[in-house]
C-alpha cells in the first residue's frame, strides 16, 4: 500500500515577521515543518510499521529550502520523497492541483495524509481539495486514527472537545489533528540514513497545471499591529477584584 | 439582485449568536440573504433572523426528515441548494462545523475560498485576515464562479437591521457519501464552547495541577465563561487538548479573555490576540503577557480567582 504524506515547510512559530511589500515575508528565519504535519508524518509511519508493506512517500511544494522539511520527514521515517519547486508559492487551489498530479504521476496512494491546516497561511482547505480532485472520501481534524482491512475508522474533534466518530473507505485522505499522536523525535542515525533517501524535484511549471479561473491572490500583507497599552490594577487583592468587576461590566458589558 | 448564501449554525435549537456577525457582513446594497439551516426545523428562526436582515431561510431537510449530521451529504445538500436558488456567494463561521463545511463545499465547486476572514468586502470580493499566527494580516482577492467565506468567530460586531424572513422547505436526496458517521462521543464538560465564547478565563502552568482548574470554572459559570488552558497545562495532563488555546490548539476572539498563570508566549498569543480585552492575572511582572494585555494584575491567582468568584456570587444574589 502506498501512502502520501503532505508536508510543508512554514516559518517558526517564535520567528519574528517581516513584511517585504507587497505580499512576501523576509526569509532569513527559522523554518520548520508544519507542526500538524509532523502528526500526519508520524500516522503514516506507525502503519508502516505495523502492515509491513506500506511505502510512505512525503511531498511537499515550495522553494528549494522546502527540501529541509521534507529530509526531516525522512528522519521520521518516510521512505523516500518528492519536492515540487517553485519561487513564487501559489494560491490552495494551484497547490492541491499540483500534489494531486505529482501524486498521481508518482503511484497509487490507498492513504493521503495533510495537517488539518498550515500554520502560515491556515488555509484549512487543502485536503478536501485533494479529495475532490481524486475523488476520495475525507475526514479532516482527526485525532485518532484505525485501518481495519479497508476499512477506516476515524475521530474527528469537534465543537466543545466532543468527537465523531466516523467510518470511510479507501483511499482516503486524512488531515490531522494534534492530539492524532505524540511524534517521535528523529535519531542522529536516522537523520544521517535521510540524507541519502531519494528526492524526486519536479519544477512546479513541468506538471502543466492548467490555471484555474477560480483563485485567492494575496495584494497585501501587512504587519498585525499590537495596540494594547497595558495598564496594571493596585491595590489590595479586595481592590483589585473590585476594579477588574468595574471593568467587565462597564468597559466589556460582559457582566451585569 | 445578488444572492448571498449565509450557513447558519444552531445549538439546541438556538441561533449561535456568532452568526449574526456573519450576517451583518453579509449585507449590502441590491442583495438578498439566504440562511441556510439543517437543524431539523424544531424551532422557529423567523424572527431572530428577521432581525438581522435575512430575506429568505431556507430549511434543507431529506425527502423524510431532517438530515442526520454526515458532513459529506450537509456539504452535498448545500451545495445542491445553492444551485437551485442560484446562490453563488457563500458565508459561514470558521467553527468546528464550518471548518468542515465550508472546505468540502468549495472543494467541491472548485471555488476560491478564504476562512478566518476579519473583515469583508463582499462588493470588490476582498478580505482580510490574520496570518503567520496574527503577526500579520492578509488582503486577499478571491475571484471565481463561486466565492467562498468562512468568518471567524465574534471577529465582526453584529448589527440589526430588521426585515421580513420568509421561510423555505427545500427537500434533497443527497447521494451517499462513503463516509458514515457512526457515532458523536460528547465531551465530559460540556460547558460554553471556547471558540464562540464572550468570555473566556484560561489557565496556564501557573494553575500546578488539573484539580485547581476548578476555581477557573466556578467562576466561569458565573460569568457564562468558556474555561480555556495553555499548552503547557495540556502537556501535563490537567486538562484534556480540545482546551488549550493557541498556535496548534483553538483560535478564540472573545470580548474578554482572563489569563491566569499564563506567561505569554508568541504560540499563546496566536489564538488570542485578536480578543477583545485581554486581562492577566500573573505573579510575575516581567512576564510578557503583562506588556502585552490590556489590564493586567500582579498577584497570585489563587488570591484573585476565588475572590473574583465571590464577588460574582454576590452580585448574582443581588440582581
Ligand atoms: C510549535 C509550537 C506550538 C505551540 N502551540 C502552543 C499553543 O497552541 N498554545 C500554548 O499555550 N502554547 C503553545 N506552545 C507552547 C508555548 O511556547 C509555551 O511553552 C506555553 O504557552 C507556556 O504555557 P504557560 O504560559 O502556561 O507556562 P509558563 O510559560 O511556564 O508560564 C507560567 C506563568 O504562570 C505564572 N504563575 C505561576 N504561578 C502563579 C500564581 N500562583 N499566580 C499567578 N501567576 C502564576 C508564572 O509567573 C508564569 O508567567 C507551542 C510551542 C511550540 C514550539
Ligand atoms: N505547499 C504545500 N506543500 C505540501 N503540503 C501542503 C502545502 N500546503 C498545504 N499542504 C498540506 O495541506 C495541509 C493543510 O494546509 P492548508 O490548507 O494551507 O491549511 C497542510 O497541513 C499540509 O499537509
Amino acid at each position: 500500500m502506498q501512502i502520501y504524506v503532505c508536508v510543508k515547510h512554514v516559518p517558526d512559530t517564535a520567528a519574528k515577521i517581516t513584511v517585504k511589500a507587497p505580499n512576501q515575508i523576509e526569509e532569513a528565519i527559522t523554518f520548520i515543518m508544519n507542526p500538524y504535519d509532523e502528526n500526519a508524518i508520524e500516522e503514516a509511519v506507525r502503519i508502516k510499521k505495523r502492515r509491513g508493506d506500506a511505502e510512505v512517500i512525503a511531498v511537499t511544494l515550495g522553494k528549494p529550502a522546502a527540501e529541509n522539511t521534507l529530509r526531516s520527514a525522512l528522519a521520521m521515517g518516510a521512505d523516500r520523497g518528492i519536492l515540487i519547486l517553485t519561487e513564487d508559492p501559489p494560491d490552495s487551489l494551484v497547490t492541491a492541483r499540483a500534489l494531486t498530479v505529482a501524486i498521481e504521476q508518482d503511484g497509487t496512494p490507498d492513504i493521503i495524509f495533510t495537517g488539518k491546516e498550515s500554520i502560515d497561511n491556515a488555509g484549512f482547505q487543502t485536503m478536501y481539495r485533494l479529495a475532490a480532485a481524486l475523488d476520495m472520501t475525507v475526514v479532516s481534524n482527526v485525532a485518532a486514527f484505525a485501518l481495519e482491512g479497508k476499512r477506516v475508522v476515524v475521530e474527528c474533534q469537534m465543537e466543545g472537545g466532543a468527537r465523531g466518530v466516523i467510518e470511510l473507505s479507501l483511499p482516503c485522505v486524512i488531515g490531522a489533528g494534534k492530539g492524532l499522536n505524540k511524534p517521535s523525535y528523529p535519531t542522529l542515525p536516522a537523520i544521517m540514513q535521510a540524507r541519502r533517501k531519494e528526492v524526486k524535484r519536479i519544477a512546479l511549471d513541468s506538471l502543466r497545471i492548467e490555471k484555474p479561473s477560480a483563485r485567492a491572490d494575496i495584494l497585501e500583507l501587512k504587519p498585525a499591529v499590537e495596540a494594547r497599552r497595558a495598564q496594571q490594577l493596585k491595590g489590595s487583592a479586595e481592590e483589585v477584584v473590585r476594579q477588574l468587576i468595574r471593568i467587565l461590566r462597564e468597559e466589556a458589558r460582559v457582566i451585569e | 439582485m445578488e444572492k448571498v448564501g449565509i450557513l447558519i449554525e444552531v445549538k439546541a435549537d438556538q441561533i449561535k449568536k456568532a452568526n449574526y456577525g456573519v450576517i451583518t457582513a453579509a449585507r449590502g446594497r441590491d442583495r438578498q440573504l439566504y440562511a441556510f439551516l439543517l437543524d431539523g426545523g424544531r424551532a422557529d428562526h423567523k424572527l431572530t433572523l428577521g432581525r438581522y436582515g435575512i430575506h429568505k431561510i431556507i430549511e434543507i431537510a431529506g425527502q423524510e426528515g431532517p438530515l442526520e449530521w454526515n458532513p459529506a451529504t450537509w456539504a452535498q445538500a448545500v451545495i445542491e441548494a445553492m444551485e437551485y436558488f442560484g446562490i453563488r456567494t457563500l458565508l459561514g463561521l470558521t467553527s468546528s462545523q464550518g471548518k468542515d463545511l465550508l472546505p468540502r463545499i468549495a472543494a467541491r465547486l472548485d471555488a476560491p475560498l478564504v476562512m478566518d476572514c476579519i473583515h469583508l468586502n463582499l462588493a470588490e470580493h476582498t478580505v482580510r485576515k490574520p496570518q503567520y499566527s496574527g503577526k500579520t494580516i492578509a488582503t486577499l482577492k478571491v475571484q471565481g464562479g463561486h466565492c467562498i467565506y468562512g468568518v471567524r468567530p465574534n471577529a465582526i460586531a453584529a448589527q440589526p437591521a430588521p426585515c421580513e424572513a420568509e421561510t423555505v422547505i427545500y427537500r434533497t436526496a443527497p447521494a451517499p457519501a462513503g463516509l458514515t458517521v457512526k457515532a458523536i462521543k460528547q465531551a465530559m464538560s460540556a460547558g460554553v464552547d471556547l471558540s464562540e465564547a464572550e468570555i473566556i478565563i484560561a489557565g496556564g502552568r501557573g494553575m500546578e495541577n488539573g484539580e485547581n482548574f476548578k476555581i477557573l470554572f466556578e467562576c466561569a459559570a458565573l460569568m457564562g465563561a468558556a474555561v480555556g488552558a495553555s499548552r503547557a497545562a495540556v502537556d501535563a495532563d490537567w486538562v484534556p487538548y480540545a482546551m488549550q488555546v493557541g498556535q496548534t490548539g483553538v483560535t478564540v476572539s472573545p470580548k474578554v479573555y482572563i489569563a491566569c498563570g499564563i506567561s505569554g508566549s508568541v504560540q499563546h498569543f496566536a489564538g488570542m490576540k485578536t480578543a477583545g480585552l485581554i486581562v492577566a492575572i500573573n505573579q510575575d511582572l516581567t512576564a510578557a503577557i503583562i506588556g502585552k494585555c490590556d489590564y493586567a494584575i500582579v498577584a497570585d491567582l489563587f488570591e484573585i480567582v476565588p475572590r473574583l468568584t465571590r464577588k460574582l456570587q454576590a452580585l448574582d444574589g443581588r440582581i
